[in-house]
């Protein structure tokens, strides 16, 4: 199977949008890891570095945007947290389209220990009005939404994962992917797993699983987290009856909050959230740390199991 | 650009080709101002007349001699920008925003009012005219800074001007943002800091000691300027001097009194954020005739 980061994917489409002369690339330090470096290297001209200052790099790219360019701003999706009230009163509040990227999302992050990895991001830039909210799954994906963003008139915010992960789109099927609209990877009627970044490959390595024991799961890759696919998961409530989410993420306010309080308010169906369980992370390899966080493919196939007792 | 590590003096200079008739104009103007101020945080019975009473001077002097906007066309791409870092000093800015024919004196009664357009905080999303959301101190450097590299990569000659009041200093991204404009070498950039020395709750001697503060700007490799940020020859001469540095970032220390023209406002901490009452305010329309 082939491997790619999804931060590569976010380098690579700077690269095509470059093309567009409004698009500019904001960094504070780090362009080497969120690969803004790649459109860097390109336009160094429409390449703004503010150093190690998240604050002021939220709001220059306020500035940029007001004045008719579409600032990409890159970090670590932790070192975007730094900066959460500039985002909040100087991008969200005003409306104004910054699209930011926080690479280094989540546990999957390794070994550089639990102050870089940022498992609460995707819950707080959820709660902020008039932002989109992506935390897309590979390469391919995160290159064409993030191409599709250049043209949103909303400020953003998207995760990409630092490590490589499978990919699960070739170019072709991530063209056919929308903003806001969950992407059915496999059909079945017995549950339904959302899933979104690096849990996608594993929430279809679940399915696999659970076919061979006769369980026929629907598996969602859920890249927009807000504005949240509420349709499909009401269809899916209908035809499933019931849900896992999977996101290396806190279960609280992320994905598996966002699901949940769909379900409850429309359509009330057993759910099990597969995550980080309110707790920080640790060093280690991100495969192994999934596993050691109960956030495995063997993980989601228990939850799956649990919810599908519940029903 | 070397960064400047030096600094200009306290100045009274005057600014040229100014006569007599003109600055007596901007003073009625900035009197017409404060007596609108003080009826609007009256009437809202909140707000913040202290740094609108400092401020107001300057916005003045810069709206009615510098700044190339025009009401008609607030959307103006290509007009120069102000940005109200110390947001919660609107009244200030709906006051010459009326002056300048954006607001109706029905807007300025609406000011904190819901419905009305004047936000407790400059907004620009609810406000024509206003160019940055504010509210949250310490964010406007940054957002000016931004507005000023697009002009500079729009080869345009559009400027930014940008206030901050002194105890705003004291957050640590403005410092930020004055790193990088001196990096950047914007030479659009233009800073004045409303240096009234009280912030809410206290003199800023008390409460955090900023020691030098030019001092601090020229450190940071600005070109610095002082002048009292009351006497409109003096502000002329400063906004003559910001667009006479064109190669990196300028700052103007504009002296102040928080308050100032109603007696018992000035240099009192306590009208900070506090609205005048019945009595007080007819005492503050008195001495603003």
């Amino acid at each position: 199977m082939k491997l790619a980061a999804s931060r590569d994917g976010y380098g690579s489409a700077l690269v095509k949008l470059s093309t567009d002369p409004a698009v500019i690339v904001v960094e504070a330090d780090l362009g080497k890891s969120t690969k803004s470096q790649n459109f860097r290297k390109l336009h160094p001209e429409r390449t703004i570095s503010l150093g190690i200052a998240e604050q002021n790099m939220m709001l220059v790219s306020a500035g940029l945007a007001t004045s008719g360019y579409k600032p990409f701003a890159s970090t670590f999706a932790i070192f975007t947290e730094r900066a959460f009230e500039q985002v909040r009163n100087g991008i969200a509040r005003p409306n104004i389209p910054v699209h930011i990227c926080g690479s280094h999302g989540g546990i999957h992050t390794g070994t550089d220990g639990s102050s870089a990895q940022s498992i609460e991001d995707l819950a707080i830039y959820r709660s902020l009005p008039n932002m989109l909210v992506l935390h897309p799954s590979d390469f391919n994906s995160t290159e064409q939404l993030t191409i599709q963003l250049a043209s949103t008139n909303s400020p953003s915010y998207t995760r990409t994962a630092r490590n490589k992960t499978p990919v699960i789109y070739d170019e072709d099927a991530a063209s056919k992917l929308e903003l806001g609209k969950g992407a059915i990877l496999s059909e079945g009627e017995d549950v339904a797993i959302i899933a979104c970044g690096v849990m996608v490959s594993r929430a279809i390595e679940a399915a696999e699983g659970l076919s061979r024991i006769g369980i026929n799961a629907t598996v969602v890759d859920m890249h927009t987290i807000k504005p949240l696919d509420g349709k499909l998961i009401s269809a899916l409530a209908e035809k499933c009856g019931c849900f896992v989410t999977a996101e290396d993420h806190s279960i609280i306010g992320g994905l598996g909050g966002a699901v949940a309080e769909h379900l409850v308010e429309n359509c009330p169906a057993p759910l099990e959230r597969v995550g980080v369980s309110d707790h920080f992370g640790q060093s280690g390899d991100g495969d192994e740390l999934l596993e050691q966080f109960s956030m495995g493919t063997n993980h989601i196939i228990s939850a799956v199991q649990r919810t599908i007792q519940r029903k | 650009m070397q960064p400047r590590w030096g600094r200009t003096v306290m100045s009274t200079e005057n600014g040229t080709e100014n006569d007599f008739s003109s600055i007596d104009q901007l003073l009625e103007c900035a009197k017409s101002c404060r007596r609108n101020i003080v009826k609007m945080v009256h009437r809202a019975n909140a707000g913040h007349p202290g740094g609108s009473l400092s401020a107001i001077d300057i916005l003045v002097a810069l709206y009615k001699t510098r700044l190339n906007v025009d009401a008609s066309n607030p959307e103006d791409p290509d007009r120069d920008r102000f940005i109200m870092s110390k947001g919660h000093a609107s009244p200030a800015v709906y006051s010459i925003l009326h002056e300048m024919g954006y607001l109706s004196s029905d807007d300025l009664t609406k000011y904190r009012v819901m419905g009305g357009v004047c936000q407790g905080h400059v907004d620009m999303t609810w406000t024509p005219g206003v160019d940055f959301s504010a509210g949250s101190l310490g964010m406007g450097l940054s957002f000016g800074l931004g507005t000023a590299l697009a002009a500079s990569l729009d080869g345009s000659s559009r400027t930014s001007f940008v206030m901050l009041g002194d105890g705003e200093l004291q957050e640590g991204q403005v410092w930020e943002a004055a790193m990088a404009a001196v990096h950047h070498e914007v030479g659009n950039l233009k800073v004045f800091v409303d240096r009234n020395r009280i912030q809410n709750d206290d003199f800023c001697e008390n409460q955090m000691r900023m020691f030098d503060v030019a001092d601090k700007w020229a450190g940071f490799g600005w070109a610095v300027h002082e002048c009292d940020g009351h006497d409109m020859n003096a502000i002329l001469g400063a906004i003559e001097w910001l667009d006479s540095i064109t190669d990196g970032p300028a700052v103007v220390i504009a002296h102040t009194i928080k308050g100032k023209g109603v007696s018992f406002m000035e240099d009192n901490p306590s009208f900070h954020g506090a609205a005048p009452n019945d009595e007080q305010l007819q005492i503050a329309l008195e001495e603003l005739k």
